[in-house]
Formats: structure tokens, sequence, C-alpha cells
């Protein structure tokens, strides 16, 4: 029972897959301009890679090492068709707004580490756990830094207005980057440092060591 | 493991695995299917209603295709700016799939070009809004065109007179959010119902840099640019000159008001 909670909680803060493993950065920039678009993006992540984590581990010990990615892929692949079938028939506007990036889970580094790292070695319950874990983990990370873009990026949440923007009569001037997927970047940087500044542990060890200043210094 | 490794299972695994996951994904899309086209022509139907001006917010379903029953899908071809509902199939006919379909499209000059659009569509869907008596009280037109980064994909709609706008939206489109990305403001949309498009039987309306000044005399041929958005903007003037031009649907809108469309 402990290990299983461990393998859900593990992944949100001490084994983030965004902060300290650094895998699904792309889709969290793409995806992350409106709260409730990431919040679809959020369960089609944590369902496929909880289901394909169960189906590659339950059939673990039947596929040749040679085809190993191919058949991980295809299992991945299938499912995320499956889950961008659904969204076009039950949540057509968002599953529009997605686009392209429902069809890119496939890709998603999250998906493929967890079943090579995980699911390969697992027995199926605890892969589907690790997968719901580390789609949390994905999700905490995405939902705060689509908090931030939305509220400050157009004024709104979830839709609703809370910061009127001048352009609609308000006071607020939204900032523009917020918008752009780029600023997503600064918002998982300051998310990791946060993250590092609790968790020590975090800290990678310093590759090279800074020697001090060896020149005279000037203008003192 | 080594059994694992040999051709056979191998083979056998691989075949299985294949079989398997196309029976579950054909599967997911016949069964999801009908509910997935209901959902793809609510949103056209959403996206004409609300570039008419004609979309109630909060809107359900039912209301939708309630407002429907009064709008009446034609076929026009452009180029004889006529109606010939007998061309094409509506049930099938895909606009933007037969502009790029040689046999169903024309190349269009440099010149003539003004949208960047490279090819157009022989035969165009427009939908025509008509109150109880069967008279024509607006005009939906598609239109689209190339602004800074993407190809816009919108409706117009005019008034029955084919020259005063009643509205204009986009639904699809990749400008930048905050700057060009406002042609979906409705602030901005509001600026444009009620202006005139031919002067002198010219395309007069496009959009100016800054505010337009109601008491000018081209007021009405003038909409409030996009601020920093300039190629945005112009890339709605060009879209809109090109599509109620020449080569886009002015012929029909003559012969439509001539009574001989």
């Amino acid at each position: 029972m402990q290990v299983i909670k461990e393998t859900l909680t593990g992944p949100i803060f001490k084994n983030n897959p965004i902060a300290l493993q650094i895998l699904g950065v792309c889709s969290a920039l793409a995806v992350t301009s409106s709260l409730k678009v990431t919040l679809v993006m959020c369960v089609a992540l944590t369902v496929v890679t909880a289901f394909s984590g169960m189906f590659i581990s339950s059939i673990r010990s039947h596929i040749p090492s040679s085809i190993r990615i191919i058949v991980q892929m295809v299992i991945i692949a299938s499912l995320v068709i499956v889950v961008d079938q659904f969204l076009k028939a039950y949540a057509f506007g968002i599953s529009k707004q997605l686009s392209v990036f429902v069809g890119l889970i496939i890709t998603n580094c999250i998906v493929m580490g967890r079943a090579e790292a995980f699911a390969m070695k697992n027995p199926p319950m605890a892969s589907f756990v690790d997968g719901i874990g580390n789609g949390i983990g994905y999700s905490v990370v995405l939902i705060s830094v689509a908090f931030v873009r939305e509220v400050f990026g157009s004024g709104k949440l979830m839709g609703v207005e809370v910061l009127p923007l001048v352009t609609d009569g308000g006071w607020y001037v939204p900032n523009g980057l917020l918008l752009l997927p780029p600023s997503a970047f600064f918002l998982i940087g300051g998310f990791i440092w946060v993250l590092r500044s609790v968790r020590k542990d975090q800290v990678e060890a310093n590759e090279f060591k800074l020697a001090n200043h060896s020149a005279v210094r000037e203008g003192t | 493991m080594s059994s694992n490794d040999s051709t056979s299972k191998t083979l056998v695994v691989a075949l299985a695995l294949c079989i398997v996951c196309s029976v579950i994904v054909s599967a997911a899309v016949v069964i999801l299917q009908p509910v997935q086209e209901v959902n793809k022509t609510l949103d056209r139907k959403r996206n004409i209603l609300a570039a008419a001006g004609m979309l109630e917010p909060n809107s359900t379903a039912e209301d939708i295709n309630q407002q429907f029953v009064d709008i009446n899908t034609r076929v026009v071809d452009l180029s004889t700016g006529k109606f010939a509902d007998d061309a094409v199939d509506l049930a099938r006919y895909d606009p933007l799939k037969a502009a790029k379909d040689p046999d169903l499209s024309e190349a269009l000059t440099a010149e003539q070009d003004l949208a960047k659009i490279s090819r157009r569509e022989q035969y165009a869907i427009v939908y025509l809004v008509e109150n109880p008596q069967g008279d024509v009280e607006k005009l939906i037109l598609p239109i689209r065109g190339f602004g800074l980064w993407s190809t816009l994909y919108g409706f117009i709609a005019l008034e029955s007179d084919g020259n005063t706008i009643a509205g204009l939206g986009f639904y699809e489109h990749g400008e930048t959010p905050g700057l060009g990305g406002e042609i979906d403001n409705p602030r901005w949309k509001a600026f444009w119902p009620g202006k005139q498009v031919y002067r002198n039987g010219e395309v007069e309306i496009g959009l100016v840099k800054g505010a337009v000044d109601p008491a000018a005399v081209d007021a009405p041929w003038e909409v409030d640019g996009l601020a920093g958005a300039t190629l945005t903007s112009k890339g709605v003037t060009n879209l809109v000159h090109f599509w109620l031009g020449k080569n886009g649907f002015e012929p029909f809108l003559n012969n439509l008001r001539a009574g001989k469309a």
C-alpha cells in the first residue's frame, strides 16, 4: 500500500516529470494559454499515460526486445487516437483548440518515458498508478502555468472575466507575452526555482567550480 | 527471454498487436462518427450565425438548428455569378477542398490574387437568410485570405441590398494573440455592421490606421484598423476586397440585385 501511495504521489513534487525530469515541456508551452483547454489536455495525458502503462506492463513479458519501442508506440498511438475521437465527439470546441496537440501526446516524452522506464519492469496495477501519478505531476505544472497565463495574459479565468481589459473598457492592460508560447518557459523556470528552493535535494551538483576573480579589482 | 526474441515470436506479437489495436481504433472511429458529424455541422452553423451577427449568447444546439430553418443554403458559380445548385452535391462538396482541385478551381494571377489564396474554387456555398415570405433578408458569404501568419477563414454577412455589411467574423486563424488575434474581439467586430462595401461600383470598404472619424465623408467605407497589427489589418482589407470584388462575389451580387441570379 505504501509503495502504491509513493508511486502515486512521488511524481507530483518529488520526481515531477516536467520540473525534475524535464519531459513533456513542448505541450506545456503550447496548450497553457487558457485553463479550460489545459485541464482537458491534462486529463487526456493522464488517461493515456495510465492506460498505456497498464497495457504495456500486462504484455511486458511477451514483448520482444528488438521491437519493444514499436510495440509501445503502437499501444500509445491507438490510445491517443481513441482519446482524440472521444474529444471530437464530446468536447468538440476544446478539441478544436487543442488541435494537433492531442495527436502529439503520442510523442510526449512523459508517456514514452514512463512506458520504457516503469511499465516494462513493473506489474500492470503499479504501472497504471504510476501513469496517474505522472499525469498529476504534469497537470500540477500545466495548471499553475495556465492559471498565470490566462489571468494575466487575457484577464480571464476559465473564460470568465476576472480583470476587466482596457480593450473591453476596463482598467487592466494585459501582458501580451503571456499569450505567446515562450512565456511558459519563464513560468516553468520559476516553478522549478521555487520547487528546488523548497526541496534542496533536487538541485544538481555543479559541474564546474567557479574560480575567484584573478584580476585586480578595478575602480576601488 | 531468448524465446521472446525469436523471429517467429516477434512476428506473432507484432501481428497480434496490430490486429487488436486496429480493431479498437476503427471501432472507436466508427462508433463515434455520428456524434462527431453532428458536432461538425453544428460548429459550421454556429460560425455562420456568428458572422451574420445572429448568434445569441449561450444558444443551444436546438436554438441553432431552429434558426437554420430560415436559412437557405445555395451554390453559386463564381465565374458567372449565378446560382448553380445542381452543379455539386451539397452534402459532400467542400469548397476549401475544391479550391485545391484543378478541375474545380482556377488559378489566380498575382494581380487578381489580393487575398493570397492562389486558387479560387468554381462553386461557392452561400447562405441566404429568408423571412417567412421567402424574401432574402441577409446574405452570408464565405471569405478567406492571408493575414500575417496564417490564412483567415470567415464569413461576411450583407444586408439584402448587397452593399450594407451586417457582420463579419472569422472562425479560424493563427494571428498573434492580443494583436492580430483581436479580429475575434466583439468590440472590433461591432465596427462592421452598417458599413458600405461599394462606392461607384468599386469595392471601397477597408481598414484604416487608428480610429475612424464618424463625421468624415469616407466614414461609411472605413473600419478601425487593429492596433499593432498592420499586416493583419491589410490582410483583412485585401481579402474583403477580393471576395467582394470581380473575381469573388461581385458578379453574383449584381445579378442578385437585378433579379437574374
